[in-house]
């Protein structure tokens, strides 16, 4: 199997950049390799939770981001950790549950944050409240002119819980500078996606929201590079918040105790071919980035500085047992205390005092669109009830509440997998046989993957008018209020009207 | 073209003579905006509209929507942004439109909210506020006094002022506090007493108790609208000869104890008085500490005044058999002086 990965490069990455996302990936795997060794030793104190084959992600996303910018991993995001410049030992000793740790033993895994320098916040295990909680970081943000970009990882079971749509309505609305990474690793435990969602993508669900959204082959770590710098500059620039699907597969089971023995073999054969690490050494190779020299040397490095860490993990006490009563409540422990990169008095009065009122932009406009819809046919439309709010000038970043579509990028579009082609014939991704988007047809002789996205298949804010996923008997296209026109409340009347 | 609706009206925040509790709340946020653009408010309908209860009227006017953020219908949402607003050095004030829709973002304020600074050291100085309890014919999901699963969960303060002048000056202390601080706010006593500010940047340290009334032959402790009952039945005591010393809890996490143990060790009696549910209510706690730290001193048990172990009823007759009243709390009073 031959496949090129992203070309051309929209973002050119240098060659220290390229040999850092490999540093940085394999250093990853390799510290989480030693984990499993500690693991089986018994000196991991609780659970061991593999990210292998999913290191481009971590790595590839947290690499777009600034030094200002502020993440929020979740447990199998280690390696964005390590790209925030989190150090191995801080991982080691989480996991050992060490009083040298970040949470001095008080929790363990990736489990830890860090608000002052590298900006990171830990992630509970509850899942999906970390998109709120982010939102509001990149609300803050703005708020204080830091002009950061806030991001954070959800899996593809994650994202069925109310904390993620609920943060997700509240970014769209608010027009955060949120990047939303759903980490599609097409397990939930042991789940399959196919079982959790009736669709094939979770990136459609940007949609509903008014989020851009964009898939992107999860394991290249050049494409998934591409694509959130792509986000994250749109976000700085002010265009709201984006989601970025990433298609990848957890190589391993939830957790060490779980041999994942539910994961169909030709599932993890596929996958195993189309490891990040193999594909991007070669990808390096192949364009003459680096040679085998440069390579022994990153891995002699990693295998250096793993082991100072390891052994300093090792030799750290566990904490002492009265620490347990200490730290419930913040007594002037920690100074509290605004970055401001703006003038305060923007947001007093008086400059902060509007009229505290709705306005309706255009009524004639509204009424008439009120009216063609059939909503209200024969009388003038209702009282406004729902109305853009009218921008006061103390708030640029309100002034548009409904998010343009982004542009059409054809950069985003991830060709080569448009290309590829699979190694085995049937990838089942854990569906069943009457799952179409697997079914060989002749739109798809070569039964390639359900997610292959032809080039004009555009990832960023796919037109609804250009793939209605209603392909119900009337066909009525949803979206149409993006259009102008209310949703009908009887779907039997195609016109829309009662 | 352009529509304007007619314009919300702007209260002015009264600034002499007496003022009920929903201004003296306002009256404290607005002060606390005004000296520090660090505090924004967050939560439903709360701009233009002035909230459910016209907590916040008027402070969109003055403040601006950066800082009156009014939110989609989302309590885990307007939560988790405070929070995460709050890890940037905020200080956001949430308001939860009824406190009962807190249980709707339960898991963002237990999990997330409480824990991050004991796990992580990420302090988080937010304050979630907004109109509990019941004695208005609410009916079950809004009339809730859900406070002991925040008094359980370590991490979190928790305030439930019984006066405007408490309200305000306990709501001021709040949002400087580097913790999260809820703050409930009961409805009944909303509007219906008035009160003369303390003059001045007037602020109440969090978890101090008060004697409302002092006396000799027992202790009834309690909070919020039960405070004023409490007080209503000790006149009525005196008037048979029974001296009840009241206490006004005001912050339910951290207690106070020793404003509780100095009282019982002198009167060596103790009611407790709440309007939460039964079991799993403060006086349980309450009775459980007294047993520590004053078994010797009592001179009989303790005992508990309390809503019935139901949800809140919506039907008037249903609602007062729900509630503690006044000869409710005479009638256990008296039982107890006998001892």
């Amino acid at each position: 199997m031959t496949q090129p990965l992203t070309q051309p490069l929209t973002h050119a990455l240098t060659r220290e950049q390229h040999l850092d996302l490999y540093y940085y990936m394999q250093l990853n795997r390799q510290l989480e390799e030693r984990m499993v060794r500690l693991f089986r030793q018994n000196k991991i104190v609780g659970g061991l939770y593999s990210s292998l084959g999913q290191e481009a992600v971590s790595v590839g996303t947290c690499y777009a981001l600034e030094k200002r910018d502020w993440i929020a991993p979740m447990i199998r995001n280690i390696g964005a950790l390590l790209v925030k410049g989190v150090p191995p030992r801080d991982i080691f000793t989480q996991h050992m549950a060490k009083f040298t740790s970040p949470t001095l033993g008080k929790d363990g895994t990736s489990h830890f944050g860090d608000l002052k320098v590298r900006h990171i916040v830990s992630p509970i295990s509850m899942l999906g409240d970390l998109i709120p909680v982010m939102t509001g970081v990149a609300m803050a943000g703005r708020y204080l002119g830091q002009n950061i970009v806030a991001l954070t990882w959800i899996g593809d079971g994650g994202s069925s819980t109310g904390a993620f749509h609920e943060g997700l309505g509240l970014a769209a609305a608010q027009r955060a500078a949120f990047v939303l990474i759903i980490e599609n690793n097409q397990w939930a435990y042991s789940t399959p996606v196919s079982r959790q969602v009736p669709i094939q993508n979770l990136a459609d669900r940007g949609a509903a929201y008014g989020i851009a959204s964009a898939i992107v082959d999860g394991n290249d770590v050049v494409a998934v590079y591409q694509a959130a710098k792509y986000a994250v500059d749109e976000c700085r620039a002010g265009r709201g918040p984006r989601i970025i699907e990433v298609k990848t597969m957890r190589m391993r089971g939830h957790a060490q105790h779980d041999p994942a023995e539910y994961v169909p073999k030709e599932m993890f054969d596929y996958w195993k071919a189309r490891d990040p690490i193999t594909l991007y050494e070669k990808y390096l190779t192949e364009n003459k980035i680096w040679d085998t020299a440069a390579k022994s040397e990153i891995d002699a490095r990693i295998e250096r500085e793993l082991d100072v860490e390891q052994k300093f993990a090792e030799d750290s006490p566990l904490p002492p047992p009265e620490l347990a009563e200490k730290g419930v409540y913040c007594d002037g422990c920690h100074k509290i205390e605004a970055d401001w990169k703006r003038a305060k008095a923007d947001l007093m009065p008086p400059k902060s005092s509007i009229d505290p009122t709705w306005r309706l932009k255009d009524l004639p406009a509204y009424t008439q669109a009120t009216i063609a819809s059939g909503n209200g046919a024969k009388t003038p439309a209702p009282a406004p009830v729902s109305v853009p709010a009218a921008a006061p000038a103390s708030s640029p970043a309100m002034q548009e509440p409904v998010p343009a579509p982004a542009p059409e990028r054809a950069d985003l579009q991830p060709e080569h997998l448009a290309a590829e082609e699979p190694a085995v014939p049937r990838v089942p991704f854990g569906r069943g046989p009457k799952d179409k988007a697997f079914r060989q047809s002749p739109e798809n002789p070569q039964n390639k993957p359900a997610y292959t996205r032809a080039p004009k298949e555009k990832s960023f804010s796919r037109n609804p008018q250009e793939k209605s996923f209603s392909k119900g008997p009337r066909n009525k296209p949803f979206g149409k209020n993006a259009q102008g026109k209310p949703f009908t409340k009887n779907p039997q009347d195609k016109q829309g009207r009662r | 073209m352009s529509h304007t609706a007619p314009s919300a009206s702007s209260k002015v925040v009264p600034t002499s003579g007496p003022i009920t509790m929903v201004d003296a709340i306002r009256q404290a946020m607005f002060e606390e905006m005004e000296r520090d653009p660090a505090v924004v408010a967050i939560g439903e309908d709360i701009g233009v509209y002035g909230g459910a209860f016209k907590v916040t009227d008027g402070l969109l006017a003055k403040f601006g929507r950066e800082r009156v953020i009014e939110t989609p219908i989302a309590e885990t949402a307007i939560i988790g942004a405070a929070c995460g607003m709050s890890f940037l050095g905020l200080r956001p004030v949430a308001e939860m439109q009824f406190i009962d829709f807190i249980a709707c973002c339960f898991n963002q304020v237990t999990n997330f909210v409480a824990k991050s600074h004991y796990l992580w050291g990420a302090p988080v100085p937010m304050v979630i506020r907004g109109p509990s309890g019941g004695g208005v014919h609410g009916g079950p999901f809004h009339s809730a006094n859900p406070e002991m699963y925040f008094v359980h969960t370590p991490g979190l303060k928790v305030i439930y002022p019984s006066t405007p002048s408490d309200a305000k000056g306990l709501l001021k202390s709040a949002i400087r506090d580097n913790n999260p601080v809820l703050f409930f706010e009961h409805k009944y006593l909303y509007r219906r007493l008035k009160e003369e500010m303390p003059p001045g940047d007037y602020t109440l340290p969090i978890g101090k108790a008060i004697v409302r009334r002092p006396g000799r032959d027992l202790t009834i402790v309690s909070y919020a609208a039960m405070a004023h009952t409490a007080m209503e039945a000790s006149v009525q005591l005196a008037k048979e000869g029974i001296e009840a010393e009241v206490i006004d809890l005001r912050t339910l996490l951290p207690l106070d104890k020793d404003t509780i143990l100095t009282s019982v060790k002198k009167t060596n009696k103790l009611l407790v008085v709440h309007e939460d549910t039964r079991t799993g209510g403060i006086a349980g706690e309450i009775a459980a500490l007294v047993f520590e730290g004053a078994f010797e001193d009592l001179d009989g048990p303790v005992a508990r005044v309390t809503a019935l172990d139901t949800p809140v009823p919506y039907a008037p007759p249903l609602e007062e058999r729900f509630l503690p009243n006044t000869e409710k709390v005479v009638a256990a009073a008296r039982e107890l002086a006998k001892y």
